[in-house]
């Protein structure tokens, strides 16, 4: 798809995916709308955008990968695999529901289509790095995204597998870091400082992106420029809000971590969500 | 009904007033595990180590070598699983006084689903030496166990919590004692032995069992270990059947502790109710019990089939 038409279709389809997570997480009465608010761009963008895949061949052996290391923010996920056609669009109604295949977190056994079960936070990097040591295996057959929050990086194993990637000269692999400044305690820079990032992940050996994750020409551009890096793995930093779209998530961050709107916080959301992207439109028009 | 992890970070906080070797230690989750109520109120005594569950432990054992009490928690998947060999080898090795006390055991967790869902911390815990486990049943007891562990234990502990509250099962009269199963009704034809959550659906089942002229005994095995074999052994003894019921893996809890007692001294049968060997999922906590079988008509069923066991494998003893 031309550029500036992607780009276009990002835009509509943003206000869409913010009320699915809303009206998803309201439904289910539990979960996460911070973390999923402030990926949803990212996502949106890798599946629209770079990833090489097949809604209805989920399983072909040559699709790019993506694990959503950061577990929890899956309603962001499901939203853009509903609509890419991976399952009926009225099965987001049944997150974290007994028995659905929309588990509170990503599940391998429950949902063709998801790469890797998480949802314990630190592990993603390393399964991904398998999945691009596989693709190198393999004859170079296959990109790896994956995707980690800011918080998440505090664990121990995202540093071993830095290391690791670093080693093995993993170009195929891209770790999106969802930069949104939060975590459940409080901001990321009082519970446990990642700064300075950048100049971590380049002294570990990565090529460093850094970018507004909720602008799409940044996002693309940055999957473009990781996609082109030979010999060692890319990290883009996506500076990211979290809460994005909706005002009183966005300004008390601490409250929206892991609780789910009532149905009148939601419908006050949506109705936001619904006039900001109007606004956009009325300017994108002029 | 007070959830047990408000109980026990309003414990802390009360006990940090008389302690100054209380430390707090917590892994990003302190809002959910209550520490932070112990976090408010002595800030220079709170560390949140961010999400690093390993770091935390393993920090943990360096202050108990100088003579600090830390108290470490976070979710007991990530404070068992994620951090079992620091536990293990920094903690437990050297027999330091640690309290690892973890919030969000078993499947009540409920939304969040298997991932979140620790069913097996209790055999994870259970199997490393010199390291005492405990499950308490509600919130009096949850009290007791926390002022207990760190006043008067000088050793590591580990304490699993669930994320929500229980009904009370004890009277002001309860002393919580380490390695002393709590008798909480009498009973002639099967002993049913519970931890945490499900102590009071085996008293739901006992008395529901009554009604059908079925005599159930009650013990809250909150002591996994050290546990009471002394009871056991007794209610064996008197009733020539138990099952156990727990919040867990029927592989190496309660069950599997219950059944390694009986087994060398007087062996009777045991009916275990628990998670079948399998993960949670997401669910609501209700649901969840519903569907693994954890619930009273499960714990009645299973009465009866222990006493059926008993009746077959000795007819003439019992
Ligand atoms: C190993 C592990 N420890 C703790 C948790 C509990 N937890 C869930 S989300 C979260 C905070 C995550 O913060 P961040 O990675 O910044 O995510 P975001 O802000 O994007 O939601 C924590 C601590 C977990 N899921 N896994």
């Amino acid at each position: 798809m031309e550029r500036n038409a992607l780009i276009q279709k990002l835009e509509d389809k943003a206000p869409r995916y913010r009320v699915d997570i809303l009206e998803m997480l309201t439904e289910a009465g539990s979960g996460h709308p911070g973390g999923s608010l402030s990926a949803i761009d990212l996502i949106s963008a890798l599946y629209h955008g770079k990833l090489r895949h097949r809604p209805d061949e989920p399983h072909w052996d040559r699709r790019d990968r993506f694990v959503l290391s950061k577990g929890h923010g899956v309603p962001a996920q499901y939203a853009v695999m509903a609509d890419l056609g991976y399952f009926p669009r009225e099965q987001l109604w049944t997150l974290r529901k007994l028995g659905s295949a929309l588990q509170g977190h990503p599940c391998k056994q429950y949902l063709a289509g998801i790469d890797a079960s998480t949802g314990s936070l630190g592990q993603g990097l390393s399964m991904a790095q398998g999945m691009a040591l596989a693709s190198r295996l393999d004859g170079d057959r296959y990109q790896v995204y994956c995707m980690m929050g800011d918080g998440e990086s505090q664990e121990g194993q995202v540093w071993e597998a830095a290391m690791s990637a670093a080693k093995y000269k993993l170009g195929a692999l891209t770790l999106i870091l969802d930069y949104n400044k939060g975590q459940i305690d409080g901001y990321t820079r009082d519970v446990m400082d990642l700064e300075p990032l950048g100049d971590k992940w380049r002294a570990f050996g990565w090529h460093v992106i850094t970018i507004d994750g909720h602008d799409y020409a940044q996002i693309l551009d940055a999957l473009d420029e990781s996609e082109r890096v030979v010999g060692r793995p890319s990290i883009i930093i996506a500076h990211t809000l979290k809460g994005k779209g909706v005002k009183f998530m966005e300004e008390n961050i601490g409250s929206w971590h892991g609780v789910a709107p009532s149905r009148e916080e939601a419908d006050r959301a949506i109705a936001e969500v619904r006039r900001r992207a109007n606004l956009s439109l009325e300017e994108a028009v002029r | 009904m007070k959830p047990l992890r408000q109980v026990f970070g309003e414990t802390l906080a009360r006990l940090g007033a008389e302690i100054p070797e209380l430390v707090v230690l917590d892994a990003d989750v302190s809002k959910s595990t209550k520490t932070s109520i112990f976090a408010k109120a002595y800030p220079d005594r709170f560390h949140d180590m961010g999400i690093s569950e390993q770091d935390m432990l393993a920090t943990a054992a360096g202050l108990a070598t100088t003579g600090m009490i830390p108290v470490a928690s976070t979710f007991a998947i990530f404070g068992t699983g994620r951090a079992w060999e620091q536990l293990r080898n920094s903690v437990c090795y050297p027999s330091l006084n640690v309290k690892l006390v973890a919030t969000h055991g078993g499947i009540t967790v409920g939304q969040d689903g298997g991932s979140h869902q620790s069913v097996e911390d209790l055999a994870t815990t259970r199997v490393i030496p010199n390291l005492r486990v405990i499950v308490p049943a509600d919130g009096r007891e949850t009290a007791q166990v926390i002022e207990h562990i760190v006043r008067e234990v000088n050793a590591p502990c580990y304490v699993r919590l669930p994320r929500d509250g229980t009904p009370d099962v004890h009277d002001e009269n309860y002393t919580f004692a380490l390695g002393k199963a709590s008798r909480l009704r009498e009973g002639q034809d099967i002993t049913l032995c519970a931890c945490g959550v499900m102590v009071s659906v085996a008293i739901e089942a006992a008395k529901a069992l009554q009604a059908e002229g079925i005599s159930a005994a009650v013990l809250n095995i909150s002591s996994l270990k050290p546990i009471d074999e002394e009871a056991l052994i007794q209610a064996a003894r008197k009733t020539g059947a138990l099952l156990t019921l727990e919040e867990h893996s029927v592989i190496g809890g309660l069950g599997g502790a219950v059944c390694e007692v009986v087994s060398g001294v007087l062996p009777v049968p045991v009916v275990r109710i628990g998670l079948d060997d399998l993960f949670g999922q997401s669910g609501s906590a209700d649901e969840l019990l519903g569907h693994y079988g954890l619930t009273v008509t499960h714990a009645i069923a299973g009465a009866k089939e222990a006493i059926a066991l008993k009746a077959e494998s000795n007819p003439m003893r019992w």
